[in-house]
């Protein structure tokens, strides 16, 4: 009896793009690619490296029976491909993989839910789609059904559900089915936040039950709770494989590539309909030196440059610090540090100093923003840049803290009495 | 995958278990997978139950339009075709000779219509879930028999109207239902496929439908069709199943078994290279579509 129950060698996905790309879909156009073909002293190279996307790139890595694995990676470094290949959705253009066990895969919720039939209806249809036997949904249906919250409905057509109620119930379906090998995308990120725990405990007990499950989130909440290891995705390629919490800091350094700086401008996390008008983010030691990793109860800068309008009047530019789990640590700001009329001028740079770094070893990310008034941010971009911070011998005791120890850090004395 | 050892991992587990998938590149032409089709039966039938249960949701008549617009189509085929253009019907009441033969041609093109376009209608579930594709084209041609079994009890209840009691060979009716299923799902096997990958094939399939009915002794019979060129004509496979559901349903005219054999095997050939051509395309299909 093999331990493996994934096993992917080699795994590569390449997709035509651009203007060369030879994929039609009107005879219309195969007949003007035909003729201007005709009028070409040379055929077009078949498709050069340019026009190329290489989705996945030899992606090799092995998920044993019972793990909880995680794959983590930015849009577009292959890892909703790579879950497409592995339930077999698309096709890979090279490697191969080899699973062993029954999968289940749910690359969204609320797979084959029929607007028109009831949820009594749809409960067999996508119970069905994802693989499951009639009995088996029969026997389930209960079960199903109560989890979901939703039986008073049951014989309503699922187009008339709130979303909420829809959600429930298509992620009932999916969370019963019961397969060797579950495989997972963000679907976890639905609904509200008690039945996101709901949901979250769900998968818990499937990991606990020696089934395999294969993630993909962004929350890396969620990895460091339920995944014993993780892969790192970029650009179509394993940038790490290993446990779960190496593979956050892996990710998280691949953010920035390991810089202490990131240019603001086009940045992706810049909340929509604000004036983009920071430009760029720097974080430094106290000799000014730009870092990515700070240690413990070490000095901490911030530096950050903006442009906006002359006529424009700024209150205030701040940053809030946030976990790695996504957990607000705390916020400091200029509005903080002076005294009013609280202004700043319309454009230049804003150095924010903190002496003294008191937060656990992990990583961290830092939001940026320019605030009109309390309530109007100008400009915010979130997760902005992200620094880790690395144990150090704060108490001169030889006790060196690590990220068990919470996220603050006490910088305090104690004393025994007698 | 042979049991083989593995030198450099553990000396323990030398066998390593068959997986229960390989995903590779490529899949050679002749693995035809059909073990996959019945070890999804049970998907196959609820896409089916879907497809007629939406069908007729929101409709006051719902099945009820099964019985009502054929005798509509009837009506105005037989003042055209019958005392107007005086085409002969063997004997045969005209009404009862042109539903006989529009109920396979109805299934078969309204399922080659509605299948070609069957899998891009299913973008959703085939970008997000694996079942063998085929299911789908199967289940949309499937779902068209039942609109012809309730054909079926009209095309009865007319005969006794006009003083035909069925024969002994109405309990062949099960096997040419099979031949029509057959034969719809051979052409609509290369029609969606092709379609996946060029939606023109849509406007295709209305010309080649067209066309194709007057090619089929739908609205006259095949007596009228000159001796020399039957077997050419027989080519069509819808010319077969036609004369079996005419001379099932009425008794008249017992088919010829040439021309039977013909058809069938004529949809054989097609079916098998659809299925294969079907096969090919699918692996493509989640980008593409």
């Amino acid at each position: 009896m093999s331990d493996i129950a994934i096993k992917a060698e080699h795994l590569s996905k390449r997709y035509v793009i651009g203007a060369n790309r030879q994929r039609f879909h009107t005879i219309g156009e195969i007949i003007a690619h035909k003729l201007s073909g005709v009028f070409m002293t040379q055929s077009t190279p078949a498709a050069s490296d340019a026009t190329l996307l290489k989705a996945l790139d030899d992606v090799s890595f092995e998920v044993k029976k019972g793990e909880a694995f995680a794959i983590v990676g930015h849009n577009g470094s292959g890892k909703s491909t790579l879950l497409k290949i592995l339930s077999r959705v698309t096709t890979p253009s090279a490697g191969r993989a080899q699973i062993y066990g029954r999968v289940g895969s749910l690359l969204e919720v609320g797979t084959g839910f029929h607007p028109e039939l009831t949820g009594r209806e749809n409960v067999y249809l996508s119970g069905a789609i994802l693989g499951m036997r009639k009995a088996e949904i029969t026997a389930k249906f209960d079960e199903i059904v109560d989890f979901s919250g939703v039986e008073r409905f049951l014989d309503t057509p699922v187009k008339r559900y709130s979303s909420g109620m829809y959600v429930r119930l298509a992620f009932a379906v999916a969370a019963h089915l019961e397969p060797e090998i579950l495989i997972v995308d963000e679907v976890l990120a639905v609904g509200d936040a008690a039945f996101q725990t709901k949901c979250l405990s769900k998968m818990g007990d499937v990991a606990k039950r020696g089934q395999t499950v294969l993630l993909v989130t962004h929350n890396l909440g969620f990895i460091s709770n339920l995944a014993e290891r993780a892969m790192v995705l970029q650009r179509g390629q394993v940038k790490f494989v290993g446990n779960s919490s190496a593979a956050i800091s892996a990710y998280l350094r691949s953010i920035e590539d390991n810089k202490g700086s990131c240019d603001l401008r086009g940045h992706a996390n810049r909340e929509p309909g604000l004036t983009p008008s920071m430009t760029s983010v720097r974080l430094t030691d106290k000799d000014g030196l730009e870092k990515q990793s700070f240690s413990v109860g070490g000095e901490w800068r911030l530096e950050l440059e903006y442009a906006s309008k002359s006529d424009v009047r700024l209150m205030s530019a701040g940053i809030f610090i946030s976990s790695a789990a996504g957990l607000g640590v705390g916020s400091f700001d200029t509005f903080m540090c002076f005294p009013p009329p609280h202004r700043i001028p319309s454009s230049g740079m804003i150095r924010l100093y903190i002496p003294e770094l008191l937060l656990c070893p992990g990583e961290y990310f830092v939001s940026v923003g320019l605030m009109l008034d309390q309530h109007h941010a100008y400009d915010l971009v979130r997760r902005a840049i992200s620094f880790s911070v690395e144990t150090s011998d704060l108490y001169g005791t030889g006790h060196m803290l690590s990220s068990d120890h919470g996220l603050c850090v006490f910088k305090g004395t104690a004393e025994i009495l007698t | 995958m042979s049991a083989e050892t593995s030198p450099n991992r553990t000396s323990i587990s030398t066998q390593v278990a068959q997986p229960t998938v390989v995903i590779e590149a490529h899949r050679s032409w002749w693995e035809l997978e059909l073990y996959e089709l019945w070890k999804y039966r049970e998907l196959i039938l609820t896409i089916c139950w879907r497809d007629i249960k939406t069908r007729y949701t929101q409709s006051m008549i719902g099945v009820g339009w099964l019985l009502i617009s054929p005798l509509f189509t009837i009506a105005v085929m037989t003042v055209i075709f019958s005392y107007w253009a005086k085409i002969p019907s063997d004997g045969v009441p005209y009404p009862l000779f042109v539903y006989s033969a529009m109920l396979p041609w109805g299934y078969f093109s309204k399922s080659l219509e509605r299948s070609s376009t069957s899998v891009a209608n299913e973008s959703s579930l085939i970008t997000k879930v694996y079942f063998p594709r085929v299911i789908i084209p199967i289940a949309s041609n499937l779902g068209g028999l039942v609109d012809c079994v309730v054909g079926f009890v009209l095309v009865i209840a007319m005969g006794l109207w006009f003083g035909i009691t069925p024969t002994w060979g109405i309990l062949t009716l099960p096997l040419l239902l099979g031949l029509a299923f057959a034969t719809a799902l051979a052409i609509s096997l290369w029609f969606t496929a092709i379609h996946v990958r060029y939606h023109d094939i849509a406007a295709v399939t209305g010309i080649l439908v067209q066309v194709w009915m007057y090619a089929s002794p739908v609205i006259y019979p095949l007596s009228m069709v000159p001796e020399q060129w039957r077997v050419v004509y027989s080519l069509n496979p819808m010319v077969g199943v036609i004369e079996g559901f005419r001379w099932a349903l009425l008794g008249k005219a017992s088919p010829d078994l040439l021309l039977m054999t013909i058809s069938m095997v004529i949809v054989f050939v097609i079916l098998a290279g659809g299925y294969l051509f079907f096969k090919k395309m699918e692996r493509t299909f989640a980008d593409v579509i």
